[in-house]
């Protein structure tokens, strides 16, 4: 490792601030587009069981009770 | 060969071998990701004349060729779906955009950082960053032109001729720290001749850049998927899968 403790590795010279946030602004970006996606997908599929499972149970159940 | 294109147009086929790409890809990209940032950030010397701040370069330079590079694939994409109607070409360019305009905005976000200690300034309007920056509205505009028809077709017809259009960008993209006087430095990559970095900066600079292209292929099959299962809401093959794996 080029530094010598955790201190040094977060300072940078002064330029900590720069480097840290950068690299923290880009990981939230990059862990979004790898999450958003799949979150589509399972929330799609679910809404798809759903409905076919309303369906399956017959036409009339929205009108129970009138 | 003519089976391949065959097979690659058909959205079961192409939404299971995604996955399966998937399953072993992302672990690759997690893992190239993390060697290739932890290496840069922490195990290499700083740079004579910039510092620290220099390595900000592992993230800026893998997102901004991915970003451009996307915009090829995004281009390739609109001409094939315009040319042979091929619905998945379509797909692939839909899915491109939100992929290519996040790493647009991480490389002109880093950019920026990077900017502030090494040119005393968060911004300027630059040939480079300001082509960058119309790269990253002509991402947006696809997104948004998408969202603005109700008829898709008419939608994908419209976001390939963009896509097609926005080409014409691109070597301005290349060029622009040769043609015009700027702030930026120029590349220190070069395939002929030699580069002018370090090989000890170089090999975690290759490596991150190897991490973004197979993130962008990860989050283009990612989003693939997600898209073919939306459009093939009313097939069979779909509603069984929904039963099976949401149910």
């Amino acid at each position: 490792m080029y530094f010598d403790s955790l201190g040094a590795a977060l300072a940078m010279d002064g330029h900590g601030v720069y480097v840290w946030s950068a690299y923290a602004i880009s990981l939230v970006v990059v862990v979004l587009i790898l999450l958003v996606p799949r979150r589509r997908q399972r929330r799609f599929l679910r809404q798809l069981a759903g409905e076919q499972k309303r369906q399956q149970q017959g036409p009339t159940t929205g009108l129970e009770g009138s | 060969m003519w089976s391949f294109f065959h097979k690659l147009g058909s959205p079961p086929w192409l939404y299971r071998i995604a996955g399966t790409i998937l399953r072993w890809l992302l672990p690759v990209t997690v893992l190239a990701l993390c060697v290739g940032l932890a290496w840069g950030l922490l195990y290499t010397d700083p740079d004579f004349r910039q510092g620290n701040s220099y390595r900000i370069i592992y993230i800026h330079v893998p997102a901004a060729v991915v970003a451009l590079a996307g915009y090829y694939v995004m281009a390739i994409a609109g001409a094939v779906s315009l040319i042979w109607k091929m619905k998945m070409a379509d797909v692939a360019l839909k899915c491109c955009a939100p992929v290519g305009a996040a790493l647009t905005f991480i490389a002109l976000v880093t950019g920026s950082i990077w900017g502030k200690p090494t040119w005393g300034t968060w911004w300027v309007w630059d040939a480079r960053i300001t082509s960058m920056l119309i790269l990253l509205f002509l991402y947006l505009g696809v997104v948004a032109l998408y969202e603005a028809y109700d008829n898709k077709e008419a939608a994908g017809k419209a976001c390939a001729v963009l896509s097609l259009v926005g080409m014409v960008n691109i070597p301005i993209i290349y060029k622009s720290v040769d043609w015009w006087y700027t702030l930026h430095q120029p590349a220190s990559i070069k395939f002929s001749g030699s580069s002018s970095i370090d090989p000890s900066m170089l090999y975690p600079l290759l490596l991150s850049i190897a991490a973004f292209y197979a993130l962008f292929t990860c989050c283009l099959l990612l989003n693939m998927r997600a898209e073919i299962l939306e459009r093939e809401a009313k097939t069979g093959w779909v509603r069984k899968l929904a039963l099976g794996d949401g149910g």
